[in-house]
């Protein structure tokens, strides 16, 4: 997987004298590719820039046309959805779940990926990577039965564990690749110098696979702060996670515009944040498979 | 003294060579046993739901009427057919352009260029944002009256539409919506795929004589066609299941006409908003051997072909 990396060198290495022609490229191709690339960007970011906008204005300014891009700023909206609204506590309850459900996911996830990666068990990877096909509504119903049962809807175990339904999946997949890629010999090395299988895996293949387990938790824990769905049938007044809080926010008569876009701000941000710090691992985790057969 | 002392290490050792012995399904069991407990009888159970008339409460009284779900959900045209039909025009539409703008993406993107590291950070922010906060984000910058949306319209002199509020846009606007937020995915997929391409075709192609099309249609195209199945397929699943941005936008019912209620959106509003678990059960169980079968098809396709 480390070699689908797309962590290319960046613009300044020198192109090798060989491909010189391709240098003498026509200067309207130029021309165009700087357009098209100033689009892309735009279409891409455009959107985002004007949730924020909106989320600095108050409502009547939202609804005058003419202060589209020239408004006096207020935090009002801020200050409404994290004081009013008790958004931190939604944080909260997003940020455990999301942390708790990555960390327990990894905890049995990455050793089974080792498994099925050393044993070529095909098989038993399909079966836990049809969890990544299966609609999720179709599990919700039973779910809410048995947890309903145990008296655990309404807390943090079953969301923690119902999210744990997507991130094992794609930690399983992840680490797959992940381990097909580590050499094998480092670790019958290892077993020459006295440790056993498993010291081998836990003290040599593990630190090894760092990037791999990086990779895997970030999207585990994107995946998890983005939710919906199942936060939106099995969570409970103490537990709402911050979608399901936004979602809550416009079921009422009429909607908020500024409000409702800083709460969508207050999502959006921290996995941006954590996004352009860990570009890397994450574009190597979405595009983990990518390049294989 | 000294027996304890040398049985306490056999313990461990035992323990420490069963251990390993074992470790193939020591390691594989608690994932395996999670999923078992958490996916395979859950899923077991709602087949069981599909072939009962179970209504109101999962633990009310419920008898097993056979196939008389599936007999009746297959001959509704008024809610199952136009769902699937929806889910179709939804994942193949939005499939399509996202495939399509996303090769020329990639492609821009291909070769290195100042500020590409910029642009990169660019294309992954929508990616990882929260898909209902960007369903409100767009229902705002779509909103008939104060949007954003319809004042450019204005502008270019193009009367107002109704976009997510209409019968007949409210699809398309959210396709539109679906191609903003998973473009960047299909852009990072095939450009993984074209990074790991050697140059040596190409040039070969291009001492030939062979143009940029040609060179991308008959060279880089067929060299990337693992990459472009892996893409479709992967986005394919998560297109057909989407949710999070038809309810966060339309809400219950995929809004008053149904005019977004895919299979998810249908199966979901069956659950949960009138607890009809029995044809809810069988619409999800049919829903799953949808996906299963165009996975199946995409992926014998593929097989047959290399083969």
């Amino acid at each position: 997987m480390t070699t689908t990396l797309p962590a290319r060198p960046v613009t300044e290495t020198p192109r090798p004298v060989a491909i010189a022609p391709r240098r003498r490229k026509p200067r309207a191709y130029k021309i165009f590719r700087v357009v098209a690339l100033t689009l892309t960007v735009l279409l891409f970011i455009a959107p985002l820039v004007w949730m924020f906008i909106a989320s600095l204005k108050t409502n009547v300014d939202i609804y005058d046309a003419s202060k589209t891009l020239f408004f006096a700023p207020t935090l009002d909206n801020y200050d409404n959805v994290l004081s009013r609204n008790n958004y931190f506590g939604f944080i909260f309850n997003s940020f455990w779940v999301a942390l708790l459900s990555t960390l327990f996911s990894l905890l049995i996830g990455v050793p089974a990926a080792y498994a099925m990666s050393r044993f070529a068990m095909h098989r038993s990877a399909l079966v836990v990577l049809m969890a990544r096909i299966i609609p999720g509504v179709s599990l919700l119903v039973p779910w809410y039965f048995i947890f309903a049962n145990m008296r655990m809807v309404g807390g943090f175990g079953v969301l923690i564990l119902s999210h744990m339904f997507v991130a094992l999946p794609l930690i399983v997949y992840i680490m797959i690749s992940y381990f097909d890629s580590t050499p094998l010999e480092l670790e019958e090395q290892a077993q020459v110098d006295g440790l056993t299988h498993i010291g081998a895996f836990l003290r040599i293949t593990l630190p090894l696979s760092v990037p791999g387990l990086a990779t895997a938790g970030i999207l585990s824990f994107i995946f998890s702060w983005n939710n919906f769905m199942f936060a939106l049938v099995l969570s409970g007044a103490n537990t709402k996670t911050l979608p399901v809080a936004i979602f809550n926010f416009v079921s009422y008569a009429s909607i908020d515009w500024g409000s409702l876009m800083a709460a969508a701000v207050v999502v959006t941000v921290p996995i941006m944040v954590i996004a352009l710090f860990t570009q890397k691992y994450i574009v190597s985790g979405l595009t983990a498979g990518a390049t294989k057969g | 003294m000294t027996t304890m002392v040398s049985t306490k290490p056999t313990v461990w050792e035992n323990f420490s060579t069963w251990a390993n012995r074992h470790r193939k399904w020591l390691f594989a069991s608690p994932a395996m046993i999670f999923v078992g407990l958490l996916i395979a009888v859950p899923l077991g159970w709602t087949l069981y739901l599909s072939i009962t008339d179970s209504e109101g409460s999962v633990r009310a009284e419920s008898n097993v009427v056979g196939l008389n779900n599936y007999v009746e959900v297959l001959s509704d045209f008024d809610r199952f057919w136009p769902a699937v039909m929806r889910t179709f025009v939804f994942t193949g539409g939005a499939l399509a352009i996202e495939m399509v703008l996303g090769m020329c993406i990639a492609l821009l993107l291909w070769r290195p260029f100042r500020g590409e590291k910029w642009v990169r950070v660019a294309i992954l922010l929508p990616l990882v944002a929260t898909p209902v906060a960007v369903g409100m984000m767009w229902r705002l910058i779509f909103d008939p009256n104060i949007g954003f949306a319809n004042q450019v319209l204005s502008w270019v002199g193009i009367p107002a539409q109704p976009w997510l509020s209409g019968q007949y846009t409210a699809l398309p606007t959210l396709m539109f919506v679906d191609i903003w937020q998973w473009t960047p995915m299909v852009v990072l997929m095939l450009l993984a795929g074209l990074t790991s391409l050697s140059d040596e075709p190409d040039e070969a192609a291009r001492i030939d004589g062979a143009n940029a099309w040609q060179r991308f249609w008959f060279v880089t195209l067929p060299l990337l066609r693992a990459t472009v199945i892996v893409t479709i397929v992967l986005r394919g699943i998560d297109a057909l299941k989407t949710f999070d941005i038809l309810y966060a936008t339309k809400g219950k019912g995929g809004g008053s006409f149904h005019e977004v209620e895919t299979l998810n959106i249908y199966a979901f509003g069956l659950s949960f908003d009138y607890n009809d678990y029995g044809i809810a059960s069988t619409v999800l169980i049919l829903f799953f051997l949808l996906i299963i079968a165009i996975m199946w098809v995409l992926t014998y396709r593929r097989k047959a072909n290399r083969s």
